[in-house]
């Protein structure tokens, strides 16, 4: 019998649910990580290099998803995400080869990341019909009135995935955006991109509606700026500007303060973006940084 | 609001056949508890906090100097003194209309209250000493203060003041009725009340309808019952007996205002307001008169429209007036007070 | 007819003690300024009040430096019990001395004296309280592992509530163990001064409270200044903006509160009456200078006429004029920019076609000032429904349905404030499930509390003030960034 010919993917972005190609029409291959003796790392594929008009329509599309997305039920929004973390596991052999080839890793520390991505995406599903009882409350005001605090998503959230970790670095920052009702738009660690658009593969099987989650691409230099611009996006994670080259986060924050998006920074001291341990157990920051408080009051009457 | 947007013929406002205009105003064939219902409960609610927020407010401004003086004035004229008490005599009766003509006996340029306020039995011997002086008088009616009696009694007991000389009834509505969402009852009482207040020349005693805001609880039932009160052909509408508490506090009073505001815009018809138990001091007084100027509007600053149902108020009222006439403190001994208490 | 005119009821301003001039509050003293002093006046007169010293960029380094080593060597290692004495002792002196913080307070910006006296005193003064409590009890916050203070705040205030801004930034600042620099508006100094007095009579360590006066270019010293922390700043959203760029790729952290153009939303089974002195609250409080203020009333459509009859009748009762008389409900304009600014949009107002309308009030011939002022006929379109015009002016526009009443409330850049207005419980908590705001009142407005957080959505800035929230801005928690 002659050899099986692989029949290969093609790696395409996700925007609104749908794998478009890029409308540039341009792509860059993608190499494995440079061998510990620092041989240049094999093919491995073309993916979509990612246009500003790419980075435009993800936005246009999580945008439309807000609303839905948003006022779903905290229990639907943990159900759905919750079924992410079980599609992930269905193919966590296929992540843990795409993850060593990205970063470099031997098979079993590959498989203990992914095994970690999996876990992490699981945890923060289970925050979402928690943060409200948590971060909300009822406030004792002097007078007689109802008067209750509540956190609510932020909206549109444009997130630089980190550019070393491909997989757990990703999750640790797409899940908190989304789990509490915010829509992203994700750029994908530019060298080490291939995970990540298996993961929307896992996205676009697993309930979660389209335009919650996009993931472009491509040369992160060339799109942030236009996130980190866009009057239509309520919010932006730095995270990836770690290592990133040609980005200097602070431009990018800005850029930011033009519609006073909420910004997270990224790790590091004064003017340097350092990528954090994604190991390190999670706190609530990186979901706090992306709500906002809304208070309501009522008279108390007869 | 579709009871402000009803178009009437201003004649309409005539009292003289309360349920026809009744039927007219809500826009049916037949007056019914479910018609008066649909009415009553359209009337736009009441925020508790919201209309206490606001008399409070009301209740903050400064009267000072010579708006002092012409609102003490005002609130002297303004009173119904009253004397509602089981051990009431000939002579207390007397000794309260005699205060009446002249209440600070130190300055005559003291104005008098409005009118002295009875049980009916006690009409002739304030006539006695009130005679044409132009206060007047006014008897409570219908069984109060608990209006706890059969129609016919309470028809009688109307009827009886108004030809001892009683010049205004102060009657009750039946709380209960009114409480059990029968409407249809209260509207009828007060209707045939108002008949029985018709002297034999055709006038008319003016009929004051109270409505026990302590027992109705809420404000939007003193809402409603104001409302109700008006249509069936109140002339003025009164907060409380005084033998319930609370009795007329500033947010029921405030609640009343804009209803005798709101129904003169429906039907051109102005009516009067009385707070009556609990109004002891002068500066209480002045609240409930700013509130009627922000309120209702300058048009009910006259005791034709606007009465305190009080007994001791007058002598705060004339203390305070002589401390701006004397530019002193002055003391209860120079008032004279000819309802002290008897025990 | 008779009338009623309320005899004019002046307050006594001889309560207050003011200095010919006063300097900059540095390390528990008053110093002299290195900049050019400016004169602060009362605007409803236009009378000088007082000399004030503007602090140049030397000077806020100094206030910074002193800030800087209060933290260090006292304040950010008292214990948390003992600063929360302090703030308790604040908080008793500014009761006491409640009547000259009022009048002061009256006397510089313009507000009716009711509204200094019933509002912003005892609320600032409430401010201490609270935040005094939670000194030593950040712990129980929530607001994660280990919270530690963040060092040195830099705060900035605008003209609108000069003291009770104030309070709601230097409370839980000190309460979580900063040290503060903080600039009134040039046009409001007075009552941070005498705050300044007050941090002294209650031996505050020197430096914990630095209070620098001056106009912008103070407050860009201030935000542009290496030792600075974090960033506290309430004003309007381009200053906002520009504190944003200021700070962008530094380590310093910013909370910002801003502009807004709240939609003040009134259904047709409204509780009518208190809905009028809802709107009436909402945008005549504070002559409209406020951020938060129901500038855009939108009325279902069915009952739109009778809104605006009964609304012109209440307003036709507002007493407008001097405020130090203790009947005043509308004061004076803080400023003549501020009223060249109202003049200017509301005349866009009418130049757009809305139909304009005022009560028509005689107006005192001295100082800034503007009649209550209502605008029908207006749409989304309209400059006067899209730009907060921080002045007594509003807006009215109409909707048929709630979904559209959303889009219209939401249709805004801005996103803090919004009220609600209906008897129907689930279409309250339907609305404010959909308005895109950061305080929602439901049939009431401009109601404040220490316990509630305040702060908005979108270009109306972040982060949130008052309550368990607002410690979350004064703190840092979890390892060392």
């Amino acid at each position: 019998m002659s050899p099986h010919v692989e029949v290969r993917k093609t790696y395409k972005l996700y925007i609104g649910g749908k794998f478009p190609r890029s409308e540039s029409g341009r792509s860059y291959a993608v190499h494995a990580a440079p061998s510990r003796a620092g041989r240049p790392g094999s093919f491995l594929a073309n993916a979509a290099a990612g246009s500003r008009k790419d980075a435009r329509d993800a936005v246009v599309a999580a945008r439309g998803a807000f609303p839905t997305w948003a006022g779903a039920t905290a229990y639907n929004r943990g159900q759905v995400l919750y079924r992410v973390a079980e599609v992930m596991q269905g193919r966590a052999a296929q992540f843990a080869d795409e993850v060593a080839a990205a970063e470099g890793l031997t098979p079993a520390r590959a498989r203990a990341t992914v095994e970690a991505a999996i876990d992490r995406w699981v945890w923060y599903a289970g925050w979402s019909d928690k943060l409200a009882q948590i971060l909300g409350g009822l406030n004792p005001v002097a007078g007689p009135y109802f008067d209750i605090s509540a956190p609510e998503p932020t909206g549109v959230v444009a997130v630089l995935a980190p550019q070393r970790s491909s997989l757990l670095g990703l999750v640790s920052v797409v899940a908190p955006v989304v789990v509490s009702g915010n829509t992203a738009v994700v750029v994908a660690s530019q060298d080490r991109p291939l995970p990540a658009v298996t993961l929307t593969e896992c996205l676009a099987t697993s309930d979660v509606p389209g335009g919650v989650v996009n993931v472009i691409t491509g040369r992160t230099a060339e799109i942030a700026p236009w996130l980190a611009s866009h009057r239509d996006v309520n919010a932006i994670d730095l995270a990836g500007a770690a290592g990133a080259d040609g980005v200097v986060w602070g431009d990018l924050e800005g850029a930011a303060a033009e519609n006073l998006k909420r910004v997270l920074r990224p790790a590091g001291n004064g003017a340097e973006a350092v990528e954090p341990d994604w190991t390190a157990t999670p706190d609530l920051s990186r979901m706090t940084a992306f709500l906002e408080t809304k208070t309501v009051w009522h008279p108390k009457g007869r | 609001m579709t009871v402000l947007d009803t178009a009437v013929d201003p004649a309409a406002g005539s009292t003289e056949d309360p349920a026809a205009r009744a039927r007219d105003l809500l826009g049916v064939s037949r007056l019914t508890d479910t018609s008066l219902t649909r009415w009553l409960h359209a009337l736009p609610g009441v925020d508790q906090v919201g209309a206490e927020a606001r008399a409070a407010s009301l209740g903050t401004r400064s009267i000072k100097t010579t708006s002092k003086a012409w609102a003490i004035d005002l609130a002297i004229s303004m009173i119904d003194l009253t004397t509602l008490e089981g051990a009431d005599t000939p002579g207390k009766v007397r000794g309260l209309a005699t205060r009446a003509l002249t209440p600070d006996p130190a300055d005559l340029t003291t104005p008098s209250p409005a009118a002295v306020c009875v049980y009916g039995d006690m009409v002739p011997f304030a006539r006695e000493v009130l005679g044409h002086s132009g206060v007047r008088i006014a008897a409570v009616a219908t069984a109060f203060p608990s209006g706890r009696a059969s129609m016919p009694v309470k028809l009688a007991d109307t009827r009886d003041a108004v030809a001892a000389g009683a010049d205004e009834i102060d009657m009750v509505i039946d709380r209960g009725a009114f409480l059990a969402g029968h409407y249809r009852q209260v509207f009828d009482e007060i209707a045939a009340v108002k008949a029985a207040c018709r002297r034999p020349d055709g006038t008319s005693a003016r009929l004051k309808v109270i409505m026990e805001t302590g027992e109705l609880v809420t404000y939007d039932n003193v809402r409603r019952a104001s409302w109700l009160s008006m249509l069936a052909g109140g002339d003025f509408i009164k907060t409380s007996t005084g033998k319930i508490s609370p009795a007329a506090t500033l947010p029921v009073t405030l609640i009343m205002l804009e209803a005798v505001r709101d129904w003169r815009e429906v039907t051109g018809q102005q009516l009067g307001v009385k707070p009556a138990g609990g109004i002891r001091t002068s500066k209480d007084a002045i609240k409930f008169l700013v509130a009627v100027n922000e309120v209702a509007g300058p048009e009910w600053l006259d005791n034709h429209w606007f009465r305190f149902g009080a007994s001791s108020l007058l002598n705060d009222l004339i203390l305070q007036r002589q401390r701006l006439a004397i530019g002193a403190y002055s003391g209860s001994d120079y008032v004279p007070d000819d309802a002290p208490s008897l025990y | 007819m008779p009338t009623f005119d309320y005899a004019p009821a002046p307050e006594s301003r001889a309560v207050v003690n003011l200095q010919p001039s006063y300097g900059l509050f540095i390390n528990g003293e008053f110093v002299d300024g290195s900049g050019t002093a400016f004169k602060t006046i009362n605007p409803a007169t236009e009378e000088s009040l007082a000399e004030v010293a503007e602090a140049t960029t030397d000077d806020v380094d100094r206030a910074v430096k002193a800030a800087r080593a209060a933290y260090r060597g006292v304040w950010g290692r008292m214990s948390g019990a003992d600063r929360g004495k302090y703030l308790f002792r604040i908080a008793r002196i500014m009761q006491e001395r409640s009547r000259e913080l009022a009048v002061l307070e009256t006397l510089d910006n313009g507000k009716p004296i009711k509204e200094s006296r019933d509002v912003d005193v005892p609320l600032a003064a409430a401010h201490f309280f609270y935040h005094a409590g939670w000194a030593d009890k950040l712990g129980y916050a929530a607001l994660g592992p280990d919270p530690r203070p963040l060092g040195v705040v830099g705060q900035v205030i605008p003209w609108n509530f000069p003291l009770l801004m104030l309070a709601w930034k230097i409370a839980p600042a000190l309460a979580c163990g900063n040290t503060v620099v903080l600039k009134p508006a040039e046009t409001t100094p007075l009552t941070a001064l005498l705050f300044a007095q007050i941090c002294q009579q209650a031996d505050l360590p020197p430096g914990v409270v630095n209070i620098v006066t001056g106009a912008g270019p103070t407050g860009q010293a201030i935000v542009d200044h290496p030792g600075i922390d974090k960033i506290a700043f309430t004003g309007s959203t381009g200053v906002g903006k520009m504190i944003a760029r200021s700070i962008a790729g530094t380590r310093k952290r910013a909370t910002l509160e801003l502009g807004g153009k709240a939609a003040n939303i009134v259904f047709d089974d409204a509780p009518l009456d208190q809905t009028i002195e809802g709107i009436v609250n909402g945008i005549f409080f504070n002559q409209g200078q406020v951020c938060c203020a129901g500038s855009r009333l939108l009325v279902q459509e069915s009952i739109a006429d009778d809104v605006e009859r009964r609304l012109k009748r209440r307003l036709a009762t507002l007493r407008v004029g001097d405020p130090m008389d203790k009947n005043t409900d509308v004061g004076a304009i803080n400023s003549r920019r501020q009223l060249d600014r109202i003049t200017e949009l509301s005349a866009a107002g009418e130049a757009e076609g809305a139909t304009r309308w005022d009560t028509d009030c005689p107006l005192p011939k001295n100082g800034f000032w503007f009649r209550p002022t209502v605008f029908t006929g207006v749409s989304q379109s309209h400059r006067i429904a899209q730009e907060e015009i921080f002045g007594p002016v509003l807006s009215v526009l109409t909707f048929r349905t709630p979904a559209e009443a959303v889009a219209k409330a939401n249709n805004t850049p801005y996103g803090l404030s919004a009220g609600v207005w209906t008897e129907k419980g689930s279409r309250i908590l339907w609305m404010a499930d959909q308005l895109r705001a950061g305080v929602v009142w439901a049939n009431t407005f401009n109601q404040f509390d220490p316990t509630s957080p305040f702060g908005g959505y979108k270009e109306s800035g972040y982060g949130r003030e008052g309550g368990r929230h607002g410690l979350e801005a004064y703190v840092q928690t979890g390892g060392v960034a």
